[in-house]
């Protein structure tokens, strides 16, 4: 028989068990939006090395939510591209991670769909291409469907130049067109000046990769672009516009544009070279902003690669730090309020903006942060401004696939560089390897 | 693996003196079988932590490998039967195919030109040097294997860069028309990665060919000697032959070293300009890592494997059978 008290107990356990039965599984998502509660948290992350910006957000973070620690490793871009799927696969798989590309991480199923996310905060009423570039859609192709990833920012590409040798080969003002840059550029190499520093060793990828791609958006539109990189049903980069462009940087290698050394040139012995003075021009991204204005202090300047007709638009390629939550991470509601703190929070955005270089994107009416003076992030911001008028930013096209860059960009840039390949078997190469990527 | 500790029995039957080259006759051999079981049972616990490491680090990964050879697997899900597939694309994809050519390219470099060049200094040390210079420059050789071979590649790539130190002194002595990129010239990239394993195994192949020359007899020099023998006709005629089988197991590892590398290739080039310096160690890991390639990058890893088996095996049956 069961004693009063005892009966008395099994009573109230049914009684919360009623209570607190039906609670939990409808619609607490939709009401509040998830945050990182109060009790303490250890987000485990994956970064970048030597890129500080989502470390200071961090420490922002727990500066502002003081029951949030970190847990943070680091690795290099390309060991990242190689240790990503173990990661995401791992028994203790990372609430952050730096996501160097995602389509196959969103088929294999190693990332969390961010849509209940992005319907809570309200993301999806941001402007509109910030999350497309994170969208996977069900047959494989991005750019829509299924939301996977977060940008941490958005960056932008164009041309830096050195004043002080742009003003000695006569440059008052950005040029207006391609044939404009392109007598630029002779004028430079008349001067005795190398016209465009940039990188081209295998150990960092072709640089050669955005001149070529900016080239592509200046003599033809960027849709076709955007398609091959999102790997659209058909689409092709071999297109009798790209061909124009391929071949216009085949008669700029040709004509010593680039430094002969080209093929052996990092990243980094690239920009500390430009840094330096050899250089008039270089084609890069707002993220190293910083290391101009450390470099070469009110010497730098910036402009969008220049539309080939008078009256057409300024193109570039922008992406956004992409960022995704593990489909098994431990705190992915954590990890998804951080998304929303970086774009919305005040203090967030403007590290954003002074470390990170790039546009911190967000919700639209939010003040965008003040920047240093003299700092070439002024015209990054102000250039981005005009590309997102435009509708003319395209994703990069040595990120089409995760392989298409080593295996096929690079190798066939540095070919024609050293005179092996001309602008037709460029374009025919790639596709070549591109078709049979995706074919695996 | 297997070659390698092949070679041990080479080298220390060679090493019990220059007169018995020759193994204990097989008559002996039965008599082990009559030891009493327990020693036999205490001799394998001794070797067991070794047969352990070996099977789980080495033998289960190349059964492993060989498995994953016959399937697609991007390394996560499902894995799909292709049967021999992967082997028909290696063969059918010009840019994996060549990269084996490369490979042979480079055993010249990191197998050929060290040997014979480690043969010359040795016997050069041996008979010039004997005393202290000797042992320097023994030691100053010998010293590129102590450095660890990314810190030696990443010291390599910044001096033969175009403004690098090797272009500053071939312009300071009036050869400037000469200068590049050379890890950055089409022509030029393989050679100079080649070099630079010259210059990592020549010390190798020297001390190990020079411990072979200082245990000869040098009774044998004298008499050839009193014979009216050349430098050349006694360098030909006593010292090649009888360190056959030191020059068996430089060849071996130095073949191995070229046919399965990757780290001084990697860090200098990383398989550019246009995978003109590309070989089956840097490919094996962009398909297996970049790529999540697993099924194809074991058929080449497997390729390569039966390869260097292909090339060693016979350097072993030459360089042993002594007559």
């Amino acid at each position: 028989m069961l004693s009063k008290r005892k009966l008395f107990s099994l009573i109230v356990v049914l009684a919360m068990l009623l209570v607190t039965v039906p609670m939990p599984a409808s619609t607490s998502l939709a009401q509040e939006p998830p945050s990182c509660g109060t009790d303490p948290v250890t987000l485990r992350a994956y970064f970048e090395t030597g890129f500080d910006l989502p470390f200071r957000l961090a420490e922002e973070f727990t500066n502002q939510f003081p029951n949030v620690t970190w847990d943070i490793s680091q690795d290099q871009f390309t060991n990242l591209i190689n240790s990503t799927p173990r990661l995401l696969s791992g028994d203790n798989p990372p609430d952050l991670i730096r996501l160097p590309t995602m389509v196959s991480f969103a088929n294999q199923g190693l990332l969390k769909n961010l849509d209940g996310y992005a319907a809570a905060f309200g993301w999806d009423e941001w402007p509109v291409p910030q999350l497309d570039q994170n969208r996977v859609a069900e047959d494989g192709t991005r750019g829509s469907g299924t939301l996977y990833a977060m940008g941490l920012n958005y960056s932008l590409t164009g041309i830096f130049y050195n004043r002080e040798q742009a003003a000695q080969i006569g440059m008052t003002e950005p040029p207006a067109t391609l044939a404009e840059f392109e007598a630029l550029l002779a004028a430079a190499k008349d001067a005795g000046l190398l016209p465009i520093m940039q990188w081209g060793s295998a150990k960092s990828g072709m640089g050669l990769a955005f001149p070529l791609q900016a080239l592509m958006a200046s003599l033809g539109p960027v849709g076709p672009i955007n398609d091959w990189i999102y790997q659209k049903p058909g689409a092709t980069i071999d297109t009798p516009e790209n061909l124009v462009a391929a071949e216009h940087l085949q008669q700029w290698i040709e004509a010593g544009y680039f430094p002969p050394d080209i093929n052996a040139i990092e990243y980094t012995d690239a920009n500390a070279r430009f840094g330096q003075g050899e250089g008039v021009f270089i084609f890069n991204g707002d993220w190293q902003n910083a290391g101009y204005d450390t470099d070469m202090p009110g010497n730098v300047g910036f402009f969008l690669m220049p539309p080939a007709e008078e009256d057409g638009a300024p193109a570039a390629m922008s992406a956004p730090l992409t960022f995704g939550i593990a489909a098994n991470a431990a705190n992915a509601d954590c990890a998804a309020f951080f998304f929303n703190w970086v774009a919305t929070d005040p203090v967030a955005r403007q590290i954003d903006v002074e470390v990170g270089g790039s546009n911190p994107g967000g919700p639209s009416g939010l003040e965008m942060p003040a920047v240093t003076e003299g700092s070439i992030t002024n015209e990054t911001l102000a250039a981005g401004v005009i590309v997102g008028e435009a509708g003319t930013s395209m994703d990069f096209i040595a990120n089409a696939t995760s392989a298409i860059f080593a295996q096929g960009w690079t190798p066939e840039l540095q070919k024609m560089v050293g005179g092996r390949q001309d602008a037709a078997g460029l374009l025919q190469a790639v596709q070549e390897e591109y078709l049979r990527q995706l074919a695996e | 693996m297997m070659t390698t500790s092949d070679n041990r029995p080479a080298v220390s039957t060679r090493s019990q003196g220059a007169s018995s080259n020759r193994r204990p006759p097989r008559g002996n051999l039965p008599r082990r079988e009559l030891l009493p079981r327990r020693e036999n049972v205490i001799g394998w616990l001794f070797t067991l932590p070794a047969l352990v490491m070996y099977a789980v680090f080495v033998l289960l990964p190349l059964a492993l490998s060989i498995q994953y050879s016959f399937f697609r697997w991007d390394g996560i899900g499902e894995m799909t039967w292709v049967g021999l597939k992967n082997y028909a694309t290696v063969l059918e994809v010009p840019d994996l195919l060549a990269t084996i050519v490369n490979a042979f390219k480079l055993v010249v470099f990191f197998s050929f030109i060290p040997v014979s060049l480690g043969l010359v200094v040795a016997s050069v040390i041996h008979r010039v040097a004997t005393g202290r210079l000797g042992a320097i420059s023994r030691t100053v050789l010998f010293l590129p294997q102590v450095i660890p071979l990314v810190a030696a590649g990443i010291i390599w790539g910044w001096l033969l860069a175009l403004p690098g130190l090797i272009n500053q002194v071939l312009r300071a002595i009036g050869l400037g028309t000469i200068t590049r990129a050379w890890l950055g010239d089409f022509d030029w990239a393989l050679p100079s990665v080649g070099f630079i394993g010259i210059w990592v195994l020549l010390g190798f192949c020297t001390v190990l060919l020079w411990t072979g020359m200082s245990k000869l007899d040098p009774a044998l020099y004298e008499s050839a000697r009193i014979d009216g023998a050349s430098w050349y006709k006694e360098f030909a005629s006593v010292t090649v032959p009888l360190l056959r089988q030191e020059i068996g197991v430089c060849l071996t590892v130095t073949t191995i070293a070229a046919l399965a590398a990757f780290d001084i290739v990697y860090v200098t080039t990383a398989g550019g300009p246009g995978n003109s310096t590309a070989v089956p160690g840097i490919q094996i890991y962009i398909l297996a890592f970049t790529q999540q390639r697993i099924g194809l990058a074991s058929a080449l890893a497997v390729m390569l494997m039966l390869l260097v088996l292909a090339v060693i095996l016979p350097i072993q049956r030459l360089t042993r059978e002594v007559s």
